[in-house]
Formats: C-alpha cells, structure tokens, sequence
C-alpha cells in the first residue's frame, strides 16, 4: 500500500514538474532561436563564396538532460506495445536544439555570421540508471566563420 | 592554434601534413552529484553539473591533442571529430582527434 503511494507521488511528481520544466524550456528555446536566426546554420562543408575571406574556429555547445519519472514509467508501458515513445522524442528534440543554441552563443560572442559543417552526436550518461534512459548528453560542434579584423 | 573540423580553411593554404593528434580523458563524477542527479530522474530537467563536467573534460581533451600537434610542430589542427563513451558505470571517456597540419596565408 505504503509503496503504490510512493509510486503515485513520484509518477505526479514527475508529471507536473517535468510537463512544467518542458513547456518553459520550449518557450526559451523558441525565443533564443528567433534571436539567432541572422547567424546561419550549415551542415555542410562548402564554404559559400561570401565568406572565403573569414576566419574559422571550432565552436561547441553540450547540453545534460534527464528524464523525469513519469516520462520513464510512460516508455515503459509503450515498450510493452512498441510504437512511438513520445515522451522521449520530446525530450532528445529539447536537448539537441538546447545543445544547438549552446554552440551559437559561443559563435555568436566571436562575432561569427555562419557555422559551417555541423556535427552532432548522442550519448548516455551513465551511473544514475537503472535500465531507462536516464540521462542523455547531446553534443554539437561545428566551424564557425567570422569576418577578419 | 586554429581548430577546425573542416578539412580546409577559407583564405589558408595547407603546407604540410604531420598525421594524426589525439587527446583523451575519462572522468567521473561524484558521489553527490549522482545523488542529485538520481533526483532530477524524478523531476526532469538539465544536469547542470554533468554539462559542465563533460565541458570540461572536453576542454582538457581538447587541451592535450594541441600539445601534441604544437609538439610536431602544426599550427593548425584539422578534421577535428570528438567522441564519447561511457566505458563504466559513473566514468565517460571523452576522446578528441584531428590531423595536425602547417598552414598560411593565401596571397592576397
């Protein structure tokens, strides 16, 4: 009895502060990225004729996110039926356009116009799992150009 | 020192090749962060702790592949790729590499 309680505390908790944290982290993560709409993103590795002239530079942003409980217990049941688990789609999305964001404001601080051949990469966080998600890094890196002084 | 992960450099001329750089760390985080983060997994949200760890692992990672391309004597550092694996329970290796070249000027 004592434990079913427990579970339904956390399931809410996790319920309400992580739908909370998600929909304020989405509203930020909209407005930065309209603010850096001007400094573009190129996944490819042509440099465009207008910035042959530019210095280039490593940048990188990483981002740490964690699951909440009510999202683990949610993947759980839909791993019983297989299918979407829309409660990790979500969350990965969050971290890598968080990660995303990251890279540009460093770009962005060098005076950088364009961020060139933009890498990402995934990778869980272990030591605090026990067989969810847990938490997942997401890491971007990239060449940022910027005009010579 | 530039780093680029690109194989070449708008406005540069590669002059000579000197092979591969590597830098590599692994850490761990601990005992207290861990039980924070054992909470965020009921909450949610972003380990800040873990982020700036990873950051500056990566940073240092980054640190030791540039000694050794100074060491062959590059002033550039190419082709940059990290990568990151979880090799234990609580331990991530960060492991960085490029190809360490001697770069200049273009004629104007």
């Amino acid at each position: 009895m004592i434990e079913l309680a427990i579970f339904l505390t956390l399931l809410t908790l996790g319920y309400v502060f992580g739908r909370l944290n998600e929909r304020r982290h989405y509203a930020s993560i909209q407005q930065r990225e309209e603010a850096y709409r001007a400094l573009l993103l190129l996944p490819g590795r042509y440099v465009p004729e207008q910035y042959i002239q530019h210095h280039s530079t490593l940048v990188s942003g990483n981002v740490v996110v964690s699951v909440d409980y009510f999202k683990t217990i949610a993947a759980g049941l839909r791993g019983l039926v297989g299918g979407r688990i829309a409660s990790y789609e979500s969350l990965i999305d969050r971290a890598r356009r968080e990660a995303i964001l990251r890279m540009q404001e460093e770009a962005a601080a060098l005076g950088a116009e364009a961020i060139l051949n933009i890498k990402m990469e995934t990778s869980r966080v272990a030591g605090n799992d026990r067989n969810g998600l847990g938490s997942v890094e997401v890491l971007a890196y990239g060449t940022a150009l910027f005009p010579r002084r | 020192m530039l780093i680029s992960n690109m194989e070449i450099v708008p406005g540069l001329r590669i002059v000579r090749h000197l092979g591969l750089v590597q830098g590599s760390t692994v850490r761990a985080k601990h005992v207290g962060r861990d039980m924070m983060a054992g909470l965020k997994n009921i909450f949610g949200g972003e380990l800040k702790g873990y982020t700036e760890l990873l950051n500056e692992s990566r940073d240092a990672a980054l640190e030791r592949m540039k000694e050794q391309a100074r060491a062959a004597g590059a002033n550039a550092v190419l082709n940059v790729r990290f990568g990151t694996s979880t090799i234990a329970p609580g331990a991530s290796e960060i492991l960085v590499y490029g190809t360490a070249v001697v770069v200049e000027n273009l004629a104007p």
